[in-house]
């Protein structure tokens, strides 16, 4: 028999063997349809980032192709966890928010799309604080078709 | 399906290098084809990787990623023949994964 207590018992026990990881894997579409960079930081929980000198960012001052721009990111802020990829002229602002676990560095390479001229800005997370870098990058020929 | 995606990890002194390549259109959903007609937005949104199945990096994507994604990843305290293996799934629900042991560079 079914009874609401032995119900919850067993949600509760059917939610306990959810992996963790599952949870965090739900797509964060509020933030990633966001159209304003400050709407999408709002979707990602950002609050106040900082400027910071700690942060590399290598992407070229001048796009021939905003289709295919190649950008470098490394942290070298002591636990960071995460770090985001913005661009303030695309159709949606947030390109990409990468989180680093188990031994990563806070470093990768990609290659993003860029709309037009913009600030490609960059922020990363460590604990509840936040911190930016950004670069201004000249776009020729758009590429967010 | 290997096609579909193309892995390299190489330790480099104390650094494994890991270089992923992704066939895929991320298309935005906001470009039109030839017959002016919108062509559905299809892009990877989510991408894992992992050290001998423990996950180190993931991620979530937008279409600001250029087409046939290109990802370098670094990791520190793993060594020559440890599994890295990295998975994408899109917006459509497809996804793909493919392994590979860390080489000498």
């Amino acid at each position: 028999m079914i009874t609401r207590r032995n119900f919850l018992k067993s949600a509760a026990a059917l939610l306990a063997l959810v992996p963790l990881r599952a949870v965090a894997a739900v797509w964060n579409k509020a933030a990633f349809a966001a159209t304003k960079p400050e709407a999408a930081l709002q979707g990602l929980g950002i609050t106040r980032p900082q400027s910071s000198s700690e942060i590399d960012l290598v992407a070229p001052d001048f796009a021939e192709n905003g289709a295919i721009v190649q950008i470098e990111v490394e942290s070298h802020i002591p636990n960071t966890e995460a770090i985001a990829i913005l661009a303030d002229k695309n159709p949606t602002s947030l390109i990409a928010n990468f989180m680093f676990s188990n031994g990563a560095i806070p470093k990768l390479i990609t290659r993003v799309k860029l709309a037009e001229t913009c600030e490609l800005k960059v922020i990363v997370k460590v604990g509840d604080r936040y911190y930016e870098a950004s670069k201004n990058i000249q776009v020729a020929v758009g590429g967010c078709g | 399906m290997a096609d579909l995606m193309k892995i390299r990890a190489m330790l480099k002194g104390d650094t494994t290098e890991v270089k992923v390549l992704m066939l895929h259109p991320m298309e935005t959903g906001r470009r039109k084809n030839d017959f002016d007609e919108i062509v559905p937005a299809h892009f990877i949104q989510q991408v894992s990787a992992s050290l001998n199945d423990k996950i180190v990096l993931e991620a979530q994507w937008g279409t600001g990623i250029a087409k046939n994604p290109y990802l370098t990843f670094y990791l520190k305290d793993a060594k020559i023949g440890d599994k890295i293996r990295v998975t994408w799934m899109d917006n459509k629900g497809e996804s793909n994964n493919i392994e590979a042991a860390i080489t000498a560079a």
